[in-house]
């Protein structure tokens, strides 16, 4: 009850979208009602449309987070545990950290083409800078009794790092992955939007130059729901991971 | 106090210190330019076409003449335009709607679960509805990164308001002070360096968001320049554009520290030794 109060604003919202288009105090031109958006997803989902390119689409952001989470937090972990990486990736980091990964866009699909080779490549470009930030201020935050223990009871350097780094580098890792992932979100929407075959991205953009707008308005909403779905999923995994933490 | 505790910390003559900043700059710049090396060095190699990887000197030589031409000052000048203009609305908006959410209910209401959904959303998917609704120029482009940069201050300054010292507020309640003065003289200040971390969040995202609605509408700037480029298979002008816009970027983000340091001067933050 109390969460249908919470969220009682979108509901007035949606009900308002609906109800300034049929009295026509906008075109239905600009803006479908919702109760056609509604059929037109329902359609998409019925003719399979949204479904292959939903998949072809989240396979694309989930390798390439996948990759930029393995490489970016081993590189974290590096950078502050050799001060030679540091030396020499630290300034790398700080010049590409702030750079639009958009800009990459183009040159991903120079490299390897319109299909998925170039998002993955993007998305892990793009999302790899904010794991390897995280994970090197979590793993340069880890208390130094704690390492002088371990290694005091007999740990070796790599058991040391496995068990006592990387578990208190967790928290601000993860931190940077929630980053990377709606990174992700916004990567792989931008290229698939500006070239592509397939995926969402595209379906948003081939539906909006048909002037379907009933179904690019789905599309959009599905996608929009897809990154809010895939944050609140990250966010209870997190709760669950960090159970050990007080 | 500020003040007494650097001079104590650096006691150095001014000449050392310059040379030792000069050194230190040179050294932390030795892996960029290797970097540009190693660019060079493989587009020479022959192991990757020129067309996958022009050599750097070129990129550079095209730089240049993009800056001679003028054509550089042009699109960076509108690229940071709609960036900055953006993001001037939804900091002065996302700073507003964040003070109004934490002082009345209504409000809070009203916005909360739209600012909750709506803030891990990709927000560039509604690229083409906006571009629908606002046409191809400038409108549209400030619009979308307004509708991007604007989550992370409302965010930020919900956090930070509810962060403020109660002790703060009681004891300027208690010295009978007005609620509008509690509000400028207590809660802001207070608040105001956490603020300031959810604007320096928004920062990128307005420059990126600005980048790729140029790339989608085309037209002048630095995103517009480099799709035009790409479809002309003129990849030094492609590789021109990722270096300007990285520039730009760096820029931006270290003005944007500055900024931070200055007006938070009078924070224990400035004391400590910057970490980045």
């Amino acid at each position: 009850m109390s969460t249908l109060f919470r969220y009682s604003p979108l509901l007035l919202l949606a009900a308002g979208w609906e109800l300034i288009v049929r009295l026509g105090l906008v075109s239905q031109l600009a803006l479908p009602p919702l109760s056609h958006v509604v059929l037109a997803w329902v359609d998409m989902i019925r003719n399979g449309e949204l479904v292959s390119n939903g998949v072809s689409s989240l396979w694309r952001a989930s390798a390439g987070l996948a990759l930029a989470v393995a490489v970016g937090a081993a590189l974290g972990i590096a950078m502050a545990w050799w001060r030679a990486a540091n030396a020499a990736l630290g300034p790398l980091v700080e010049m590409f950290y702030p750079m639009p990964k958009s800009a990459l866009i183009p040159v991903t699909v120079l490299w390897l083409g319109f299909g998925d080779g170039s998002k993955i490549l993007l998305i892990f470009l793009g999302c790899m800078l904010p794991v390897t930030l995280g994970a090197f201020n979590g793993a340069r935050g880890c208390d130094e009794a704690l390492v002088w223990s371990a290694r005091c009871l007999g740990a070796s350097h790599v058991r040391v790092l496995w068990d006592v780094v990387v578990p208190s580098a967790l928290p601000e890792i993860l931190n940077g992955v929630r980053t990377a992932l709606a990174l992700a979100f916004i990567l792989l929407v931008s290229s698939e939007l500006i070239v592509a075959r397939e995926g969402l991205g595209y379906l948003i953009g081939y539906l909006g130059a048909n002037g379907t707008y009933d179904a690019m308005f789905a599309v959009v909403l599905t996608v929009a729901f897809l990154g809010f779905a895939a944050d609140r999923a990250y966010q209870a995994l997190v709760e669950r991971l960090l159970l050990w933490r007080e | 106090m500020a003040r007494v505790v650097r001079i104590d910390r650096n006691p150095k003559p001014h000449e050392t210190q310059a040379l030792h900043a000069i050194g230190w700059a040179l050294a932390r710049a030795l892996p960029v330019v290797a970097l540009a090396l190693c660019w060079e060095a493989l587009a020479l190699s022959g192991a990757v076409t020129p067309f996958q990887l022009p050599r750097f000197s070129v990129v550079l030589a095209r730089i240049w003449t993009d800056a001679v031409a003028g054509d550089l000052v042009l699109n960076a000048a509108l690229t940071l335009y709609r960036a900055l203009t953006g993001f001037a609305i939804a900091a002065t908006f996302g700073i507003v709607l964040g003070i109004a959410m934490s002082r009345n209910l209504a409000v809070r209401w009203l916005f909360d679960p739209v600012v909750s959904v709506g803030f891990p959303m990709p927000k560039i998917a509604f690229l083409p509805v906006i571009m629908l609704w606002l046409g191809i120029y400038d409108l549209s482009k400030i619009a979308m990164v307004v509708l991007d940069a604007i989550f992370p201050v409302v965010t930020a300054t919900l956090a930070a308001i509810a962060g403020v010292d109660r002790h703060l507020l009681w004891s300027a309640r208690n010295m009978g002070a007005s609620e509008h003065e509690v509000v400028w003289q207590i809660v802001l200040p207070a608040a105001s360096p956490q603020i300031m971390t959810g604007l320096q969040v928004a920062l990128p995202i307005a420059l990126i968001v600005a980048v790729v609605a140029e790339m989608l509408m085309g037209g002048y700037g630095l995103g517009g320049a480099m799709v035009h480029a790409s479809r002309f298979a003129d990849s030094p002008g492609v590789f021109a554009g990722i270096v300007e816009i990285a520039i730009v970027g760096y820029v931006l983000i270290k003005a944007m520290m500055l900024v931070r340091r200055r007006l938070l001067i009078w924070h224990q933050e400035s004391l400590a030794p910057s970490t980045v």
